[in-house]
């Protein structure tokens, strides 16, 4: 089946880039979300077994991740169609755009059911590359500027997780095992060198935090997120997140029972609390609408990786984050499209009284305000809820108050940048503005409530999903 | 033999440190690529015939041809000037290269593994952060290639030192990967050659907060 599935996205992609045609275009990627579906159910039907020779499995967190990919992908593609529009951008550009979307969301799927981290590693380089094309869309100097620092960083940073897998091989070696797939790399390393397993770990983790966009290497996903096209920013900040940390939960899981445990804990435990202190720093003095959002991705990636180094029901609360902030993000970044074509700037200061020229969009907002802090009843709370249990739990009392303290600041400045945006008179009538079409918010609407039914009262599946996934981790 | 080889290609990296031309750091790619290329021919005689050709190509006609070639004609279609415009005069960058070396060789002995080869560490830890080295101190975009394709060659020495145990379907990956990467980034230095006047990171600095 997984074969099948790549021939035909590799067909599909082919197809939309050469042709030129609008309604060849729909039914294009109308097929492709099919597939996409197909896949995604395919999976979760087929649930622990492999494919291809055993190079992709369906594992219960990646298919989690999968489904919110499936889901995500359908609101994307309709925003893009609906930017793409409002541009006015050629045939050829359109088309370019939507066969690099559709390579890029293969390549996550593939990340998602990868088996082998040698696997993971080839066609995590692949979303850089896709995504590349993508930010580029606008082809102006600052879009340049951010492509460039994403291409080179990123592979600098894929090149140190190269130096990871080197030498967790090296400790693979000592026992005698030459297999890297994620289920039988754990029976290896009971009693290798730890000295080994520890710089896997770092490099592994710097290198996949080029991705999840967590300290140390986040700087470049928030200049990605600042020029990308909105709807492409909300797949960088919701499923190639994903993409990282579903990378950093495996190289966790595959070394959480061996000695080094506490030592990882502490890595990602620093690593989270200092993308939570940089993201802190920043927000309160950005001015650009879409800098903001990324900085509070960068927050929440923090949230996740703490989660995971506190332990216990943190895991689960991590995964969940993970889910619940991909909807959330997603629906912001649409709205922050149509943002864009009321106001025509990013730039807080210059916006003002978006209630009386998009109530629709307005209405968004608020509630995004509500979700994005984890105010109840947003499905987040509880996920957070979760994260900071764990971490009293896990006795870290100093990380627990500082982290409350950095959070209180990040939802000021967002609530001072947001209800500015919503309620501060602005200079210009509100008849001149671009009228939006309030039926383009239901999709936010959609994933913001999909986000608080999830979060307050999760389906069994859904949980058993999670559970499943977390199974092999130590208790 | 490989101590022979590998030891060339740390003077390489001391080479490229005092290197005023674009075109010497080209050659000495180039010349990385061939190490490289008897490396492998003497140190894995024991993998199969296809992935031993895959590893002959990646290095021969990749590292040691086409890119090169392909980095000669970005120089020549943009017109960027010969010199490599370092941050930092030279003799500093060579008492930089020396002082990593050290550090690697200082790190390397520290590790207390009996079956390690060292040798193959020393370099290729050298490599890599002579690579970043270059990134930080030039002020050409083209230069950042450079020393990315130089951390992948160390990546590669530190790759040979394990046998290459990676499979088949994994190598083709990484092959493209790398290249395909490589032509982006040219891709993108064109562009950024045709948008500003001169390609140098001093015009890559606007996005900020």
């Amino acid at each position: 089946m997984f074969g099948y599935y790549l021939i035909t996205i590799l067909l599909l992609g082919t197809g939309s880039l050469i042709n030129r045609n609008k309604q060849i275009r729909i039914l294009l990627l109308l097929l492709f979300l099919s597939t996409q579906t197909a896949v995604a159910f395919y999976g979760f039907i087929h649930l622990n077994t492999s494919e291809l020779d055993g190079n992709f499995y369906y594992d219960p967190l990646g298919v989690l991740f999968l489904f919110v990919l499936t889901i995500l992908s359908y609101t994307t593609i309709f925003h893009s169609y609906l930017y793409l529009q409002n541009r006015k951008d050629s045939s050829r550009n359109q088309s370019i755009y939507f066969a690099a979307l559709i390579i890029l969301i293969a390549a996550m799927t593939c990340v998602y059911l990868a088996a082998t981290i040698g696997i993971m590693w080839v066609v995590i380089e692949a979303t850089t590359l896709s995504v590349a094309v993508l930010i580029y869309h606008e082809r102006t100097h600052l879009t340049l500027e951010a492509t460039w620092k994403y291409v080179f960083i990123c592979s600098i940073g894929i090149t140190f997780a190269f130096v990871g897998i080197v030498f967790l091989s090296k400790a693979l070696q000592e026992a005698n095992s030459v297999n890297l797939s994620f289920s039988d790399i754990p029976g290896h390393l009971q009693n290798v060198n730890t000295f080994w397993l520890k710089l896997a770990f770092i490099f592994l983790v710097v290198g996949f935090s080029t991705k999840m966009g967590l300290f140390p290497m986040q700087t470049i996903a928030v200049d990605a997120h600042t020029v990308a096209p909105p709807p492409i920013s909300a797949f960088i900040s919701t499923t190639l997140m994903n993409v990282g940390f579903i990378a950093i939960f495996r190289t966790y899981s595959i070394m959480s029972h061996t000695s080094i445990l506490p030592w990882m804990n502490q890595i990602l435990l620093w690593c989270g609390f200092l993308s939570i202190f940089v993201s802190a720093v920043y927000i309160i003095k950005v001015n650009h609408l879409k800098r903001m959002f990324a900085y509070s991705s960068l927050e929440h990636m923090g949230l996740a990786a703490i989660g995971l180094a506190s332990g216990g029901i943190g895991y689960f609360a991590a995964i969940l984050h993970m889910v619940l902030h991909s909807f959330v993000k997603a629906s912001i970044f649409y709205q922050i499209d149509q943002i864009h074509r009321v106001f025509k700037t990013y730039i807080i200061s210059k916006t003002g009284g978006y209630f009386s020229k998009n109530l629709a969009g307005a209405l968004v907002m608020l509630l995004v305000f509500v979700s994005i802090t984890a105010i109840p009843p947003s499905g987040m709370f509880v996920s957070e809820l979760l994260i900071f249990l764990s971490l009293f739990e896990s006795q870290h009392l100093i990380f627990f108050v500082l982290i409350l303290i950095l959070l209180t600041m990040i939802m000021w400045a967002l609530g001072k940048n947001i209800f500015s945006m919503l309620f501060l008179p602005s200079d210009e009538p509100a008849g001149n503005v671009v009228k939006i079409n309030p039926w383009e918010s239901s999709t936010q609407f959609f994933l913001l409530a999909a986000a608080i039914y999830l979060g307050l009262n999760p389906p069994a599946v859904f949980v058993q999903l999670i559970n499943d996934s977390i199974m092999l981790l130590p208790k | 033999m490989i101590n022979v080889l590998l030891i060339t290609f740390l003077i390489t990296l001391f080479f490229v440190a005092i290197a005023n031309r674009l075109l010497t750091y080209i050659k000495v790619l180039a010349f990385q690529g061939v190490l490289l290329f008897t490396a492998v021919f003497i140190q894995l005689n024991e993998i199969n015939t296809v992935n031993l050709i895959l590893i002959l190509m990646e290095t021969i006609i990749f590292k040691s041809l086409a890119v090169p070639l392909f980095l000669a004609y970005i120089i020549k279609h943009n017109k960027i000037s010969r010199e490599a415009e370092p941050y930092l005069p030279n003799f500093i960058s060579l008492i930089i290269v020396t002082m990593i070396c050290v550090v690697s060789i200082l790190l390397v002995n520290s590790i207390k593994d009996q079956e390690l080869d060292k040798i193959f560490f020393v370099v290729a830890l050298s490599a890599l952060f002579t690579g970043l080295y270059f990134i930080i101190s030039r002020r050409k975009i083209i230069t950042h290639v450079m020393g990315y394709l130089i951390i992948e060659n160390g990546i590669f020495v530190l790759s040979l030192a394990l046998g290459s145990e990676m499979t088949l379907l994994v190598n083709i990956g990484i092959i493209l990967d790398i290249f395909v990467s490589v032509l982006v980034l040219g891709i993108f230095t064109n562009r950024i050659g045709d948008t500003f006047e001169a390609m140098s990171v001093d015009n890559l600095s606007n996005l900020k907060d």
